[in-house]
């Protein structure tokens, strides 16, 4: 009985890992823009950064999360009445996957930001000194040392991240979480199911700060 | 959703919804608790981690590494619905004894899920404040004839506890946030309300947009209070004014 569920519970495995490590493209992406837009961006869109960074972090995941989620929905649904068409349904995984990325898009332009700020500026100017483009400097010069700055933020954030992205159970996506909660409650054993999802967010975390001690070996010089 | 109705919530995402209380009034609560609790066990877990023997430490590494590197979701899920597996906790139900009901209490569960991983975060914030502390105080005290008790009761845990004003400031929020998970195990905190208004009335902007705000109020607050306190306390690691 027991020992039935588990292969499904490795499933799930399967699901968390795919929404944390989508989730996690996406906030790289964004918290990217952002950082960029904080610190060369035009005035009235660095206010919209700041504002987007300061409210998110101001407010729960969950409540972030089921905001979006729920009221995502209606709204893109309104739209669609207004405009006579069909209202649809959101697909869970890609909603879960764009609210996690957004929220934690917030936390990563931070870490961005201040590694952005770590690069000493005599090195860009040296760029410039060389008849470098402002293009080519950020690219070869700002991007590569800012990355090695900013690893230990990222590190720390992914594996936030990694851990909210257990609350996409909340609004239906059948993850580890969720598997562990219906596997419970059918074996009369939640401890054990809850106890066995534990362990394999340990065994990613685990490998995910192996893996970020190899990359920043990698890139420090 | 109507005005009316708006008004009519109010009170409930505040303090009481008529028979029970509610909303903010659960959340600081949870918070006050969980961080005063937590707090407290951080600084004796990290100072055994330090000071204490050696498989003292291990098992308290050990505990932190467990609580940091799980989500809290799942620890909260573990506590409240999972000790119900074990014999000896449905047997304590049934008999009523009065340490295994606690374990039936959500608002019990709640603060201990939330006290744990909060001990689990800061007890390594405060082990490396107490690892790091600088060497020439130590050696001052030393001088003076301070025992080794002494020397932490008096300079080590004061000095630390006030350098990582800054760093609990940003546990304490994470704390407040994390209170939000309450509704999960049936609790009517902002969240709860916020949730259970969705529920009845199908509408989703006003509910969680006004715990939203509710959030970013209180975390302003807190920052704030944090603020002053590092004004008060970390005064002495600010340049001198001339």
């Amino acid at each position: 009985m027991v020992s039935s569920y588990l292969p499904l519970i490795l499933g799930g495995a399967l699901l968390s890992l795919r929404v944390a490590l989508a989730s996690l493209a996406l906030a790289l992406l964004f918290g990217l823009t952002n950082a960029s837009i904080k610190l060369f961006g035009p005035s009235w869109l660095r206010a919209v950064s700041v504002t987007y960074t300061t409210v998110i972090r101001g407010i729960p995941e969950l409540v972030m999360m089921l905001l979006l989620f729920f009221g995502g929905e209606k709204l893109f649904n309104l739209v669609l009445t207004a405009l006579d068409l069909p209202t649809v349904e959101f697909n869970k995984f890609v909603a879960g996957v764009l609210t996690i990325g957004f929220i934690y898009g917030a936390y990563f332009t931070e870490t961005f930001r201040s590694a952005f700020l770590a690069v000493p500026k005599g090195q860009l100017e040296a760029g410039v000194a060389y008849g470098m483009t402002p293009w080519r400097v950020f690219r070869s010069i700002l991007f590569p040392q800012m990355l090695r700055y900013a690893l230990p933020g990222i590190n720390n954030n992914w594996l936030a991240l990694l851990k909210s992205a257990a609350l996409v159970s909340l609004i239906g996506l059948e993850d580890m979480a969720w598997l562990a909660e219906q596997a419970g409650r059918a074996t009369q054993k939640p401890f054990l199911f809850y106890f066995v999802v534990c362990l394999i967010y340990l065994a990613i975390t685990a490998t995910s700060g192996g893996a970020m001690r190899w990359l920043g070996r990698r890139y420090s010089y | 959703m109507l005005m009316d109705d708006v008004i009519k919530a109010l009170p409930s995402f505040l303090w009481t919804d008529g028979t029970q209380w509610t909303g903010l009034a659960v959340t600081a609560k949870l918070f006050l608790y969980a961080g005063a609790i937590g707090m407290s066990l951080a600084v004796v877990l990290a100072l055994l981690k330090v000071y204490g023997p050696k498989p003292v430490g291990w098992a308290i590494g050990t505990f932190s590494y467990f609580f940091r590197g799980t989500p809290l979701f799942l620890q909260l899920m573990l506590i409240y619905y999972g000790l119900s597996q074990f014999d000896i906790v449905s047997n304590g139900w049934q008999d009523g004894n009065a340490f295994w009901l606690l374990f039936r209490d959500a608002g019990f569960c709640a603060v201990l899920a939330y006290v744990l991983n909060t001990a689990a975060y800061a007890l390594e914030i405060l082990a490396g404040a107490f690892a790091q502390y600088p060497k020439e105080e130590i050696a001052a005290a030393e001088a003076y004839g301070m025992s080794r008790w002494t020397t932490i009761r008096r300079i080590v845990l004061p000095g630390a506890l006030r350098r990582v004003i800054p760093v609990f400031s940003n546990e304490m929020v994470f704390l407040l946030h994390a209170t939000a998970l309450s509704s999960t195990v049936t609790l009517m905190d902002m969240t709860g309300v916020a949730r259970t208004l969705y529920a009845d009335t199908y509408s989703p902007f006003f509910p969680f947009l006004m715990a939203a705000a509710l959030y970013l109020v209180c975390t302003f607050a807190l920052l704030g209070l944090f603020r002053g306190a590092e004004r008060r306390w970390l005064a002495f690691l600010r340049p001198r004014q001339s």
